[in-house]
């Protein structure tokens, strides 16, 4: 794979965490690091893991594959391989993986002396999936608590899980997060349109700058938020959006048993009402 | 700059503590429903087990007397779905009666002082009658939902004179002149369970025929139609099956394919038994005694008040948490024997002879049940 002309301006030398030089190379376009290691170390067990958990389960349909918990009489101990053992293992390489991601984005941030932005970001997907699997199970004393690893699957186990609290759509977290979801994709998709619309322009027509981007907003909304801005707002609405997933959950079962249309009953309770 | 520093405190203590009341803190109690990671669990608080227990102790039973001696009919007149209990049995009922349904009025409650105990002057008296005819059938016909734990007057009346979880037709709340009122987001509605659903999921399921069938069965549309207003019915009611039960939708579904039944629990199959016994109990017993009620016992309609999940289970996955408090009161087991016919009575007496003559014969040690009889002769 070629280089692009500029890029070996930037193939610096430390920065790393852990290890030293030992792993600060190249292989291709990709930084290795002693954490890219760690990843490709668990990310190929716990894939290996997954198709070995398809090899002795029922079916190899893609969507039906599924690695399911041990169930919730295991409590938070160990279970045997085939009863849902495979899933912690692989629930283990999934965190060893995202987690050496995390740490191989602030190697890389550290060498080319940029700020964390990356991994604090990518950190609240991981947030999210380890609240899932880790620390909901936790604190309700079962790894059975945790979601199933298949297409469909892992799927069922959402609408079940919603459903145990009779309506989940009254969960006030949930209602935050389907909210700062839905205003990420609108702020995405109105900033790559103003984008294009700047710099890809007719035939003929020069491309624009950031005063055309401001003027269209000003003009639109009497407000435009900016070039620098766009993005804070959208790391703001993204970790948010990934951030209030991750209370949503946490919080049924653990914090709430009841159904969630019950909760609301403290803003019917209030005593400006009476 | 400090001053506006507490205003800000004391204000997200404010919010923080609106978002803390009434939470459960950790940890919790959890049941698993389904196969291991389909997510089909319920999970309780501790303290709101301890209440549902607390609430649902079963009174000490009256000591059993003999089913020997006269019979409630040839000694009282007017007995007519008791007759043929022992006058002791009788007795003992109507003390445990007076004890689960109106334990301050007592006798009053239904009979009046100095009067003789046949008459039927009071509404109560009739209405009684009618309830324990409904309890005996309960639990001598609708097994598939009462089990063998079965029902007593107690599972409902809890000490009460009317269960405290009865419904009537719903009504419309107050709303603007010339609009139809969709029953439904109306807020703090137990009957929706607090949700915007329909606040009267009843009339059409447990009074009416309504089928509850809204699900497709395919994954794209294929013709099946429903409703929007019966689906959100049909969830209203889900709602009150789980908040009666103290269970969630898991306990009988799993959510992937509501209409299922291979992957619905066995509690689905008497679910709907329960259903269909709670449709005959408000229509075959209920029903019928609304031309006797005064108007303080009936709903803003005029109909009698009706039984639904919660009247018998209030909160308990099993009324009671499936203490088989019929087993102590056999005689709310099976209704009066349908006649009282002299002629039927000969013959019941002569079937009593034969079995008798048959056992004897069997503890001689002749062969009885020799399948051949009957067939080859």
């Amino acid at each position: 794979m070629s280089m692009l002309t500029f890029e070996k301006k930037y193939r610096v030398r430390g920065g790393t965490l852990i290890g030293g030089d030992l792993f600060d190379f190249w292989i291709g376009p990709f930084w290795v690091g002693f954490f890219g290691v760690t990843t490709a170390f668990f990310a190929s067990l716990g894939t290996g893991l997954l198709i070995y958990g398809a090899a002795i389960g029922p079916t190899w349909n893609i969507w039906q594959i599924s690695i399911a918990p041990p169930d919730l009489s295991y409590g938070l101990a160990l279970a045997p391989m085939q009863e849902g053992g495979l899933w912690q293992v692989i629930t283990i390489c999934a965190v060893g993986a995202f987690a050496s991601w995390a740490l191989r984005q602030v190697e890389l941030s550290r060498k080319l002396g940029m700020g964390l932005h990356i991994p604090f970001a990518f950190s609240f997907a991981v947030l999210a999936y380890v609240t899932l699997v880790i620390i909901r199970p936790v604190l309700l004393g079962a790894w059975g608590h945790g979601f199933p690893y298949g297409i469909l699957s892992h799927l069922d186990w959402v609408s079940n899980v919603g459903y145990q609290f009779l309506h989940f759509h009254y969960n006030p977290a949930h209602m935050i997060a389907v909210t700062f979801f839905f205003t990420t994709a609108l702020a995405l998709s109105m900033h790559g349109s103003l984008i294009l619309m700047a710099t890809d322009p007719r035939e003929g027509e020069t491309v624009k700058t950031g005063e055309h981007e401001n003027t269209f907003f000003r003009d639109d909304i009497g407000y435009s938020i900016g070039a620098l801005g766009i993005h804070r707002l959208g790391v703001f609405v993204a970790i948010s959006a990934a951030f209030w997933s991750a209370v949503c959950i946490v919080i049924s079962g653990p914090f709430w048993t009841r159904g969630w249309p019950e909760w609301w009953n403290w803003w019917l309770e209030l005593p400006v009402w009476y | 700059m400090k001053i506006f520093n507490l205003k800000l405190l004391a204000g997200v203590s404010a919010v923080a503590a609106v978002l803390i009341s009434g939470c459960d803190l950790p940890p919790q109690d959890t049941v698993q429903r389904g196969y291991r990671g389909t997510g089909m669990e319920a999970v309780y608080s501790p303290e709101a087990l301890e209440e549902i227990i607390a609430a649902n102790q079963v009174p000490d039973a009256i000591p059993a007397v003999s089913a020997e001696g006269p019979k409630a009919r040839d000694i009282y007149q007017n007995v007519e779905v008791l007759g043929h209990l022992s006058v002791g049995e009788f007795t003992r009922l109507m003390a445990a009666i007076t004890q689960w349904v109106s334990p301050e009025q007592g006798c009053n409650y239904c009979h009046v002082p100095g009067e003789g105990f046949e008459e039927d002057t009071l509404y109560t008296k009739k209405v009684a009658r009618v309830m324990i005819a409904m309890t005996q059938n309960a639990n001598q016909n609708w097994g598939a939902h009462v089990g063998d734990t079965g029902v007593t007057c107690y599972t409902c009346h809890r000490g009460n004179n009317v269960p405290e979880q009865v419904w009537t037709i719903g009504v419309a709340p107050r709303h603007a002149s010339g609009h139809v009122h969709q029953m439904q987001n109306v807020a703090h509605q137990e009957s929706s369970v607090f949700a915007s659903l329909p606040i009267d999921p009843f009339t059409p399921y447990l009074l009416e025929d309504g089928v509850a069938r809204d699900q497709g069965n395919t994954a794209l549309p294929q013709g099946h139609v429903a409703s929007i207003e019966s689906t959100e019915q049909v969830y209203s009611l889900m709602m009150h099956y789980s908040d009666a039960l103290g269970v969630n939708c898991t306990h009988c579904h799993n959510s992937r394919a509501f209409g299922s039944w291979e992957e619905s629990s066995a509690e689905r199959v008497k679910a709907w038994h329960g259903q269909q016994m709670v449709k005959s109990m408000n229509n075959d017993y209920i029903n019928p005694t609304n031309d006797w009620l005064p108007a303080y016992r009936q709903g803003p309609l005029g109909d009698p008040q009706k039984v639904n999940c919660a009247t018998c289970h209030q909160g308990a996955y099993q009324p009671l948490l499936g203490a088989n408090m019929l087993a102590d009161y056999p005689n709310l087991g099976s209704l009066a024997p349908a006649s009282s016919d002299p002629i039927e009575e000969a013959v019941e007496a002569m079937e009593e002879m034969v079995e008798e003559a048959v056992e004897a014969m069997e503890s001689a040690g002749l062969e009885q049940d020799d399948p051949t009889i009957g067939e080859a002769h």
